[in-house]
C-alpha cells in the first residue's frame, strides 16, 4: 500500500513509494533543515515548545492531547537522564498510518524525535515498533544507521554540543503496549501491564526517569511545524485542530488506504477519495477513530467533518484517524462479536473489571450472534459495561465497553431481532458478498 | 545452548540500552531464540534469562505475555491470518476459512507433515491490505485473495 491520496499534504509531499525513504531523498525534500537551524541558531528550548503549542498539534495516537503542552510537563532543568519515546505500536484495529510513515518517511520521525529531545533536554530515545511489521522495523534500523552516520543523531549533533541517541525496540504482539505506561514496562523487559497514574511519565517514566511519549505521526509532524511556523501549520487545519492528518480508511470502500487531508475535511470528501462505497452499496455505519471509538450511523457520519471536535460532537472520537467503513451487508452483531473477542483476548488481566468484564462481553455477544441470546442480554451487556468503565487502571476497559454501548444504542433493533429470531437480519450470503473475497479475482 | 551467532545478535540488542538495563533486551533475545529453535522450549527461555542476568520466571512471564512467542512447537511455517473487524470486512475471515479448507486443519493445528501451523491473529496494523497473512512472524503478505493464497501455499510446500 501507499499513501493513496492527499489534499494540501505535508507529511506525504515528495514521497514515491519505496523509492524515496532514504536520507538523501529526505534531505532533498528539505529534511533535517529544521533540526540544523535549531542547533546552529541555538533556538531556546522554550521557543521550540512555544512553536509546537502555537501549531495546536494534537497527539495523533488517539487521545488528541496537545503536544506542546505535554512537552512543557517535562522538567527541563532536571539534571539526570531523560527520555523521549515514540509509540509506533500501532495495533488499534483500523489503524495503519504509522506503518506507512515509517516505511516511506522514516527520517521525519527521527528528525522530529531529535527536535523533541532537544526541546526537553533528553539524551536518549526509543521507537517502539509494532511486532507484526518486522520489515518496517528493519527499515527503521537502516534509517537510524544513516542518520547516525550523517551526525543527525549520536554524540554532539552537528557540532552543537547536544547529544541524542535513538534506538528501535521491536514489540512482539500485545495490543496493550500501545498504552504508554505498558509500553514503558515493555521496553524495560517486562510484561506490558499499565502503571498507576500518577506519577505520570513526565516525572517517572522509562527506568523511573522523566519521559515523554508521542505517537509516530506526531513526531513526524514536528519538522514540518518548525519549517512552516506554528501558525501556518494551525491554519492548514482548522481552529483548535491544527494541521493535516493521515486517515487510514478500511472496510467497504473501493480503495482502502491512507489519505492525508487537512483536519476539518468533510467525511464525504474522504470517502470519495477512497473510491466511494464498494460495488456502489449504501453506507450503514462508520467507526471514525479506530475500533475503540463509538460507532456512528451513516446519516450522522455524512454530516461530519474529520476533526477532533466534529467527531466528538457526533458522539464518537477521532482517535487514531482509523476510519472503518461498513456498508449494508454488515451484520452489526457479528461486527461487535469480533471486536469484543479482540478486547477479551488483549485485556492484560491486571484489573478484575476488565479481565472478567471483557470475557462476559464477548460471551454474551457471541451467544446473541450464535442464536442463543436471552431476552435480558442487552440489559446485561449494559450493566457489564458500566461496571467496567472508570474502574480500571488504563483505558482498555473503556475501549472494550464503548463499542458495545454504541452498537446497541444505534442498532438496537438488529440486536433484538437476533435475540428474538435467533438469526441475522442481514442474510448470510449477503454478508459474504460484502467482503468481496471470492469475487475480487473473478 | 544458544548458538554464538544468536548470542552475537543478542549482544547487539543489549547495546541499545543503558548498561544496567540488560533486561530490556529480553523481548528481542526471546525472538532470536525462537527464530533459532522454531519455538521457545523452557530451556531456551532459561538460557536467555541466564544470559541477561534475570530470573527465568521473569523471562517466562514475558514469553507467555506476548502473542508472537510460541511456547509449543509449531510447523516449519506458522501462517497467521488477521480476522479482526477491518480485515473481516475485506475478506479476512473468508481467507482464514479458505486456508483451513486448503490445509485440512483448523486454527492452532498443524498439518500432519509438520509443515504448516495455522493461527488466527489480531490486528497487524495493515488493515488497508486485507486480507493479510504473516509467515513466521516476519514476512507479511498483503491482499491475499484465493489466487494469492494458492500461490503462497505452493511456494511453502
Amino acid at each position: 500500500m501507499a499513501i493513496l491520496g492527499a489534499i494540501n499534504p505535508m507529511l506525504s509531499v515528495g514521497l514515491d513509494g519505496d523509492n524515496a525513504w532514504r536520507l538523501a531523498d529526505y534531505v532533498k525534500r528539505g529534511g533535517y533543515t529544521a533540526l540544523r537551524r535549531i542547533l546552529e541558531e541555538k533556538v531556546s528550548q522554550g521557543d521550540v515548545i512555544n512553536e509546537v503549542k502555537k501549531s495546536v498539534l494534537r497527539g495523533r495516537g488517539g487521545a488528541g492531547f496537545p503536544t506542546g503542552l505535554k512537552w512543557s510537563f517535562m522538567p527541563r532543568s532536571f539534571p539526570g537522564d531523560k527520555y523521549v519515546v515514540c509509540n509506533s505500536d500501532e495495533g488499534e484495529p483500523g489503524t495503519f498510518k504509522d506503518r506507512d510513515i515509517l516505511r516511506y518517511n522514516p527520517h521525519s520521525v527521527i528528525e522530529g524525535m531529535a527536535i523533541a529531545a532537544y526541546a526537553m533536554g533528553a539524551g536518549r530515545g526509543y521507537n517502539y515498533i509494532h511486532g507484526e511489521v518486522w520489515e518496517i522495523y528493519q527499515r527503521f534500523e537502516e534509517a537510524l544507521d544513516e542518520a547516525r552516520a550523517a551526525g543527525f543523531i549520536g554524540n554532539d549533533l552537528l557540532g552543537s554540543g547536544f547529544s541524542f541517541d535513538l534506538f528501535a525496540h521491536h514489540g512482539y504482539g500485545a495490543y496493550i503496549c500501545g498504552e504508554e505506561t505498558a509500553l514503558l514496562e515493555s521496553i524495560e523487559g517486562k510484561k506490558g501491564q499499565p502503571r498507576f497514574k500518577p506519577p505520570f511519565p513526565a516525572s517517572f517514566g522509562l527506568y523511573g526517569k522523566p519521559t515523554t511519549i508521542n505517537n509516530t505521526e506526531t513526531f513526524a509532524s514536528i519538522p514540518y511545524i518548525m519549517n512552516l511556523g506554528g501558525e501556518s501549520y494551525l491554519e492548514a487545519g482548522k481552529a483548535n485542530n491544527g494541521g493535516t492528518k493521515l486517515f487510514s480508511v478500511s472496510g467497504h470502500v473501493n480503495r482502502p488506504g491512507n489519505y492525508e487531508v487537512p483536519l476539518g475535511t468533510p467525511f464525504a470528501t474522504l470517502l470519495e477519495m477512497a473510491g466511494g462505497m464498494r460495488a456502489g452499496r449504501k453506507l450503514k455505519a462508520c467507526i471514525p477513530g479506530g475500533s475503540s471509538a463509538p460507532v456512528v450511523p451513516a446519516a450522522t457520519m455524512m454530516d461530519c467533518t474529520m476533526d477532533y471536535d466534529s467527531i466528538s460532537k457526533a458522539g464518537s472520537m477521532l482517535g487514531s484517524g482509523a476510519v472503518i467503513v461498513m456498508d449494508e451487508t454488515t451484520c452489526m452483531v457479528k461486527a461487535l462479536e469480533r471486536l469484543s473477542f479482540f478486547y477479551y483476548e488483549e485485556s492484560c488481566g491486571q484489573c478484575t473489571p476488565c479481565r472478567e468484564g471483557t470475557s462476559w462481553l464477548y460471551k454474551v455477544v457471541q451467544r446473541i450472534e450464535g442464536g442463543q441470546g436471552r431476552s435480558d442480554d442487552l440489559e446485561l451487556l449494559a450493566s457489564v459495561t458500566t461496571n467496567i468503565m472508570g474502574r480500571t487502571i488504563c483505558a482498555l476497559g473503556d475501549a472494550a465497553s464503548m463499542p458495545v454501548q454504541s452498537f446497541i444504542k444505534h442498532f438496537r433493533d438488529e440486536f433484538a431481532y437476533h435475540i428474538e429470531h435467533r438469526k441475522c437480519l442481514v442474510p448470510v450470503d449477503v454478508q459474504r458478498a460484502g467482503s468481496g473475497f471470492f469475487t475480487a479475482t473473478a | 545452548m544458544l548458538t554464538s551467532e544468536s548470542l552475537k545478535r543478542i549482544d547487539r540488542e543489549i547495546a541499545k540500552y543503558p548498561a544496567d538495563q540488560k533486561q530490556s533486551a529480553v523481548m528481542a533475545a526471546l525472538a532470536i531464540a525462537q527464530e533459532e529453535q522454531g519455538w521457545l522450549p523452557s530451556e531456551a527461555i532459561e538460557s536467555v534469562a541466564n544470559y541477561l542476568g534475570m530470573a527465568p520466571i521473569a523471562a517466562y512471564e514475558v514469553a507467555s505475555f506476548y502473542n508472537m512467542y510460541d511456547l509449543r512447537p509449531v510447523g516449519k511455517y506458522k501462517v497467521s491470518v488477521c480476522t479482526n473487524l477491518p480485515c473481516m470486512l475485506s475478506g479476512g475471515v473468508d481467507a482464514g476459512e479458505y486456508l483451513k479448507q486448503k490445509l485440512g486443519i483448523g486454527y492452532n493445528e498443524t498439518t500432519p507433515d509438520g509443515l504448516i501451523t495455522l493461527k488466527e491473529s489480531e490486528c497487524m496494523g495493515a488493515c488497508g491490505d486485507a486480507p493479510v497473512v504473516i509467515i513466521n512472524n516476519r514476512r507479511m503478505c498483503s491482499w491475499m485473495q484465493p489466487e494469492q493464497i494458492d500461490k503462497l501455499l505452493a511456494e511453502l510446500k
